[in-house]
């Protein structure tokens, strides 16, 4: 497998959305306490779970833009997308555990009992950890033909995703219809040209 | 019948003599206080901001406004959040939907249509509806069935007064309210995407309505409502979970029927007719034994336990004696 060649600005795609969400935070923290609405914890956690889901979408969108658009360079990028997925899930757990539950465990558990959704984002959050653990060259070289198996468990953990995004919606499920839309397409796509491999 | 407010007051909770006769300086002081420490984006709050836009005798009226022993002392949300931070579908469905798409809603003039088992049925202009009836500031928790919660300085007349002159009959048992239906100045309502069905719908059981505490808003933070908080007119039930409180009333029915309401129309299991704050009885989806009192800072969730009926247990529980509050919720 090729050297992932990264440009330069690319990396800045990648990093954007952490720019972002750490300006926020100063800006929250020195500047202007309202920056981030009335309840500054939940909207970080909100944020980095956004962002993780785009670049979810984003990597189950490299195999049909090449075969329907033809846009080619993603491929490369695939890798990126998903360590920066997995990267934004891990900041979207930390935000929660950090600045919503204050790293009280005992408030953990209780949340795990009483919020089911909690267990699912859970879930979905390992499973991206092992893919994002077995994404360097070494686990590629050492798996082999096993490697390409273990990574559909992208498939699953995208639905677990949408699962926790629906049980998570207060009121309005507009934006996570919305979002189901898009994933369930992609994953669609996947499931019908499987057959045909990079 | 003994009401309070979910602590008990003492000699040492008296307001002092100059202290209530200054409080309405106090009060814009420390708004003008609050709007001080969060600049630069501070917005218009009613002691710096731009001039009330509703009609002269709604202000003369909410001037006019005395203090009452309902009122809660705990820290009141700041104004850039009671009208910044809202759900009220009508406008979009994000937090800060309201008071951007807001602004082209036209409160006034205002007419409310009574109807159902009463003698003062037909449609009222809101200054008749309202004339002669005493503004009183309440200051009220509102818990969101979302487990979050604020605490609002409302202006308002009780329900009661309201309801007593319109002469509702004695087999009225129910009373249902109704919010304005205008898709053209209020773009949830004619989205493709609606979240629930309009007008919304809302309703209380008699004795409910007529309860001391509940209140229909005329103002907040000593003016009028603006728009995102329902103008010019709307319910406030502290008990019972904020979907309640039915905004920007139009219609007000009295019926001997429960009326289905919009969000048991729309998950029945997930929300009732009663909807009381109730920490031991969970959502399906999530707890309801927490709550997050806004505004929380980035290291302090300020999480606080949820009280049985919101911390009005004192006044209200008798309502619902005997009654099972998991099958009732």
């Amino acid at each position: 497998m090729d050297k992932v060649l990264l440009t330069r600005w690319f990396w800045w795609i990648l990093l954007l959305p952490f720019v972002f969400a750490g300006a926020r935070v100063v800006q929250v923290i020195w500047y202007d306490p309202s920056a981030l609405g009335p309840d500054p914890a939940q909207a970080l956690v909100d944020l980095f779970g956004t962002t993780a889901l785009w670049f979810l979408c984003a990597v189950l969108f490299v195999t049909p833009a090449r075969a329907v658009i033809g846009v080619r360079w993603l491929t490369r990028q695939r890798r990126a997308l998903g360590v920066a997925c997995f990267g934004y899930a891990l900041l979207h757990w930390l935000s929660y555990a950090g600045l919503l539950l204050e790293w009280q465990w005992q408030n953990l558990g209780q949340d795990l009992l009483n919020r089911p959704y909690i267990i699912v984002g859970f879930l979905a959050g390992l499973m991206l950890l092992l893919l994002a653990g077995t994404s360097n060259n070494t686990s590629v070289r050492l798996l082999g033909r096993r490697w390409r198996i273990l990574h559909r468990l992208v498939y699953p953990a995208a639905l677990l995703v949408l699962v926790h995004m629906f049980w998570v919606a207060r009121s309005d499920y507009t934006e996570v219809i919305l979002y189901s839309v898009v994933v369930l397409l992609l994953l669609l796509y996947r499931w019908r040209y499987s057959a045909k491999s990079t | 019948m003994k009401v309070s407010v979910g602590h008990k007051l003492g000699e040492r909770d008296v307001t002092p003599e100059a202290v209530y006769l200054n409080r309405r300086q106090y009060l814009k002081a420390s708004a003008v206080g609050a709007a001080a420490l969060l600049a630069p984006t501070v917005k218009a709050s009613p002691a710096t901001g731009s001039a009330d836009p509703a009609p002269l005798w709604l202000q003369a009226q909410n001037n006019q406004a005395a203090p009452s022993p309902f009122s809660s002392t705990e820290k009141l949300t700041p104004y850039e959040y009671v009208t910044g931070y809202n759900n009220f579908y009508e406008f979009g469905t994000g937090k800060d939907d309201p008071e951007k798409h807001g602004q082209d809603f036209k409160p006034h003039p205002w007419q409310v249509t009574v109807s159902g088992l009463a003698e003062g049925t037909g449609t009222f202009d809101l200054e008749d509806l309202l004339k002669g009836l005493a503004v009183e500031e309440r200051i009220y928790r509102l818990r969101c069935v979302e487990a979050w919660s604020m605490v609002i300085p409302w202006l308002g007349v009780p329900m009661a007064a309201l309801l007593q002159r319109l002469k509702p009959l004695s087999s009225a048992r129910f009373v249902s309210f109704e919010t304005v239906y205008r898709p053209e100045e209020m773009p949830g309502q004619g989205s493709f995407f609606a979240a629930i069905d309009y007008p919304y719908i809302e309703g209380l059981r008699m004795d409910e309505a007529m309860h001391p505490l509940t209140l229909m808003a005329t103002g907040v933070y000593g003016r009028s409502l603006p728009n995102q908080n329902g103008a010019p007119i709307r319910l406030v039930v502290p008990w019972k979970y904020g979907f309640k409180s039915i905004k920007s009333i139009r219609k007000i029915t009295f019926t001997d029927r429960q009326p289905q309401t919009t969000w048991q129309k729309a998950n029945a299991r997930e929300y009732g007719f009663y909807a009381n704050v109730n920490p031991s009885v969970d959502h399906p989806r999530w707890s309801q034994a927490e709550e997050r009192r806004l505004p929380s800072t980035l290291f302090a969730s300020n999480r606080v336990p949820t009280l049985p009926f919101n911390g009005y247990a004192d006044a209200v529980a008798g309502l619902y004696q005997g009654m099972d509050l998991t099958k009732y919720y």
